[in-house]
């Protein structure tokens, strides 16, 4: 039986040569009926005759596990070829290490793991949206992850952070840091994951000297800005992530300073350069000259943020109660950059003030997206976002912003 | 529900399992890891195919939502339509590397997921495969399902092998000479022939044919004495500076050529002559060490010694056609239709189906969503939502509109109806096929003796000769009760390849 798709154009030049028939397009065919789209099946008659060979049936290489993905998936190719990719020390990856990543390695390549098993990740702020990003990056099979949070686990901590066993004979008396360090410790023996004591503000630059990226959550404005810069006045070019998830929506920022890296154009590798603000500069960017529609959650949050500061507020401590306060404070900010009120709707507010809980599944979907973008960092393949991501369980975009003084022309 | 067991290659990113379980029923695995987070909730675990009868109708009636982390379109379909029988919504998902999609489907307010066709698994012509390769997978479809099948395979199965396009009748009593192996033969002299056969002499006839070759690359023959050096030809491949000298050992535990030849990075671009090392290196080996599985073997991606096999003669293969070749690693990847993943893309997909499982729990219809995840950003947009589609009333299996089969009802045999069409176009796992008020076939556990013998003999019979004849005009059903599928198929009659 013939199922044709075409593939010699209709007319087979080698089928030529004297015994071999032109075969007909069947997908020019139209499907009877009302058969919607797809192709009468035409079936040919299998062998015999009188000696002739036919056309018996076409090779497919049908997968036996064919994904649901939309039609350019065939055309994507499994990123850069492997022996096109940068090698850096030419050590190949241990055995145990290609069978673990072994579906890893198939889209981003062996010199990528390679880098990613010598990168150091520190992290402050363990809650769920940080939890599923942690996960994501041992999985991934990074050097090493340091964690940062002394606070103790409360029933509250329960609420999206799966990495805390739901039993308080076991999380009494332990800092969420300790307990989350415990369980990633199983994700992957391969990583080394390890706790520091103290305030991540507090350390000094000998300190995050050691690392090659760091995250930060449920940070205030003034920590967040602090920490930017310990990065940023290193001479190792530390990328530095923030990222929150209030309610069902989330914010990533990254500043990765001046990034160099290859990426995918038509089927090459390109080499890119990339320039980020720090998290100062970006905020600092008037309101007037935001990119056109850019997502309201950018300046919602904002908002959020320069309350809690001011009032001296732990992040995410906020209730319905300070909703009249809060909105005051857009109105003055607004003002004092010319910017109308109403590109940040009441609702919005409300919505972040009211119900500062994380929702898991937000979390999955932000420490998701944190996770790749840090794997694009490290690994320096695939170009990453600048600067700012956020995703919204309401209208289920996921969005990045640019928002950085633009550089002036020459 | 699952029927599949824990894999290593699984842990990256399948995090409720860990090393300990490999082996394990990931059903069971996930549901005791899940209660570890979360000891309230009420899990039920089967380690069983969602295909399975059990699974019924009346077993999906009883859900408010099921969602779909299925791998294969069969499955899919299947689950599809036992959901719009049981008026259940479905969230279907799927993701590949960066790339991900989540879809709802609910029955009459948007399309099910047959609507609309998804795009079709790559196929590829005969002739592409035997004889004018231009790509990489052209060799390792040659060389699996062609060359592997035909030394290691069933006999009995066709086999294109030794299709040449100058000469219509196939090599008949020749070829099969070419690839039994003569009992007093030795190993060494076979597998030169062989490698010769394939590589050489045959490559030498479909150069003879000018026409294939005046707008393409020539091929350029390769004979194992081209490749191997003096000694090699002579002696054995496997020298006694390598350490795993895998032909003297006892049984190891996973016979492999590469180990045998030294060879440890699976990452690493073979030259020609370590291709055809590995070639014959692999070849002795089955025929050493596996011959009982020599007549019956299929190519699984996690034979290695398969896989080197298919790799090393896809190699010479492109060499002699000038394809670039590739490391085991990739080869593998082609060969055994490798999906690959990470642990972020299903972690973002996983958010987002329990997202839209909400909404259908609090019964939020008019803010489903299918989303759509994107490698980079489109419109700023890495996460991309749109409206869920409507129905498609041509679809089948949704709206129940009747298909046309194009078919030689005097040459066609019913077996092939049933095969093709029947089980893997339509889709149906236990058919009934009906014309009028006969009953041309049926499966099931309760059919006796007579009514089988009956059905095996429709198969063989061409549609016209048919104890309720099949003709062009007529009308017959296909049915699939498990499903609660019905499909009316109008026949149209075509005489094709007519001469």
């Amino acid at each position: 039986m013939v199922v044709m798709g075409g593939g010699c154009g209709g007319v087979c030049v080698c089928c030529r040569g004297g015994r071999w028939r032109q075969r007909r397009k069947v997908s020019d065919r139209s499907g009877g009926g009302g058969y919607g789209s797809w192709p009468a099946v035409v079936l040919v008659s299998g062998g015999g005759g009188s000696g002739i060979k036919r056309f018996k049936y076409l090779i497919c290489l049908l997968p036996s596990s064919f994904n649901f993905t939309y039609s350019f998936l065939f055309a994507y190719p499994n990123s850069i070829p492997h022996h096109f990719a940068m090698t850096i020390d030419g050590e190949a990856l241990t055995e145990q290490e290609t069978a673990l990543y072994d579906r890893q390695i198939r889209v981003w390549g062996a010199d990528a793991q390679r880098r990613l098993s010598k990168a150091h990740v520190l992290i402050g702020g363990m809650k769920g949206t940080v939890a599923e990003f942690c996960k994501n990056i041992v999985l991934a099979g990074v050097g090493s992850v340091t964690l940062v949070d002394d606070s103790p686990v409360t029933e509250e901590s329960l609420n999206a952070n799966f990495l805390i066993p739901p039993d308080a004979k076991l999380y009494t008396g332990r800092s969420v840091a300790e307990i989350c360090c415990d369980s990633l410790k199983d994700f992957n023996p391969m990583v080394d994951v390890s706790v520091a004591k103290g305030e991540l503000s507090s350390f000094d630059a000998d300190f995050y000297e050691k690392f090659d990226v760091v995250v930060v959550s449920c940070c205030s404005l003034s920590i967040k800005k602090v920490i930017n810069e310990k990065c940023r006045k290193l001479s190792k070019q530390i990328p530095f992530y923030s990222i929150d998830c209030r309610d069902s929506c989330g914010e990533i920022f990254a500043d990765l300073q001046v990034h160099s890296c290859t990426k995918k154009h038509a089927d090459e590798a390109v080499e890119c350069c990339l320039q980020y603000p720090s998290f100062a500069e970006a905020i600092a960017v008037p309101w007037k000259t935001l990119p056109k529609r850019v997502s309201k959650l950018y300046l919602a949050i904002r908002v959020l943020e320069k309350f809690e500061d001011v009032e001296g507020r732990r992040p995410g401590d906020t209730s319905a109660a300070d909703l009249p306060a809060v909105l005051k404070l857009r109105n003055e900010l607004c003002e004092a950059q010319s910017f109308g009120e109403s590109q940040i709707p009441d609702s919005l507010i409300g919505r972040l003030v009211s119900n500062s809980l994380e929702f898991p599944p937000v979390c999955a979907i932000i420490g998701g997206i944190l996770g790749q973008e840090v794997i694009k960092a490290i690994s320096r393949k695939g170009e990453p976002m600048k600067n700012f991501f956020y995703f919204d369980a309401m209208d289920g975009k996921g969005v990045i912003e640019d928002i950085s003084t633009p550089t002036p022309t020459s | 529900v699952d029927m599949d067991t824990i894999e290593v290659s699984n842990l990256n990113r399948q995090f409720l399992f860990r090393k300990s379980h490999v082996g394990q029923s990931k059903a069971k695995v996930a549901r005791d890891a899940v209660l570890k987070v979360r000891p309230d909730i009420s899990i039920t675990a089967y380690h069983a195919n969602v295909k399975s009868p059990e699974f019924n109708v009346d077993f999906f009636k009883e859900f408010n939502v099921v969602l779909n982390g299925l791998d294969n379109l069969d499955a899919r379909r299947h689950v599809n339509r036992l959901c719009l029988a049981a008026g259940v919504p479905l969230i279907e998902s799927g993701t590949t590397g960066f790339l991900g999609q989540v879809a709802v489907h609910l029955k009459d307010r948007t399309e099910c997921y047959e609507c609309y066709p998804k795009p079709a698994p790559k196929t590829y012509p005969v002739c592409t495969i035997t004889s004018t390769p231009s790509k990489f997978v052209h060799c390792i479809v040659w060389a699996k399902d062609l060359l592997f099948a035909k030394l290691f395979g069933d006999k009995n199965q066709d086999n294109d092998l030794n299709v040449r396009s100058n000469d219509g009748a196939s090599s008949s009593e020749n070829s099969d000479d070419v690839f039994e192996r003569r009992n007093d033969e030795d190993i060494k002299c076979f597998s030169r022939r062989i490698y010769d056969h394939v590589f050489g002499y045959n490559i030498e006839m479909a150069l003879s044919n000018e026409e294939t070759w005046k707008n393409r690359t020539r091929p350029k023959p390769i004979y194992a004495r081209d490749v191997l050096s003096d000694s090699q030809k002579n002696g054995d491949l496997v020298t006694s500076d390598n350490p795993d000298n895998g032909s003297t050992d006892s049984d190891s535990v996973s016979v492999s050529a590469m180990a045998a030849l030294g060879l440890k990075n699976p990452q690493e671009l073979w030259s020609l002559e370590e291709n055809s090392k590995v070639f014959f290196e692999a070849l002795k080996l089955f025929l050493v060490k596996r011959v009982e599985e020599v007549g019956s073997l299929i190519f699984d991606k996690d034979d290695q010694l398969a896989v080197e096999f298919v790799t090393a003669a896809a190699n010479i293969r492109a060499a002699s056609f000038g394809i670039p070749m590739h490391s085991l690693f990739e080869a593998k990847g082609i060969a055994g239709n490798i999906i690959h993943a990470v642990a972020t893309t299903n972690a973002i997909v996983a958010g987002l189906i329990v997202i839209e499982a909400i909404k259908v729990l609090r019964q939020d219809f008019e803010n489903l969503r299918m989303t759509y995840c994107n490698e980079h950003p489109k419109r700023k947009m890495l996460l991309m939502p749109v409206e869920p589609f409507e129905p498609n009333k041509a679809c089948f299996v949704c709206s129940k509109t009747p298909l046309t089969l194009e078919v030689d009802t005097s040459r066609t045999k019913f077996r092939e109806f049933i095969e093709k069409i029947v089980r893997a176009k339509l889709g149906m796992n236990l058919p009934l096929v009906m014309h009028g008020l006969s009953l041309l076939y049926e499966v099931g556990d309760d059919l006796d003796e007579d009514m089988i013998r009956n059905y095996e003999a429709n198969l063989d019979k061409v549609f016209s000769e048919l104890p309720s004849s099949i003709t062009g005009g007529t009308m017959i059903t296909v049915e699939d009760l498990q499903q609660e599928l019905s499909c009316n198929i109008n026949i149209k009659h075509r005489c094709l390849f007519s001469y």
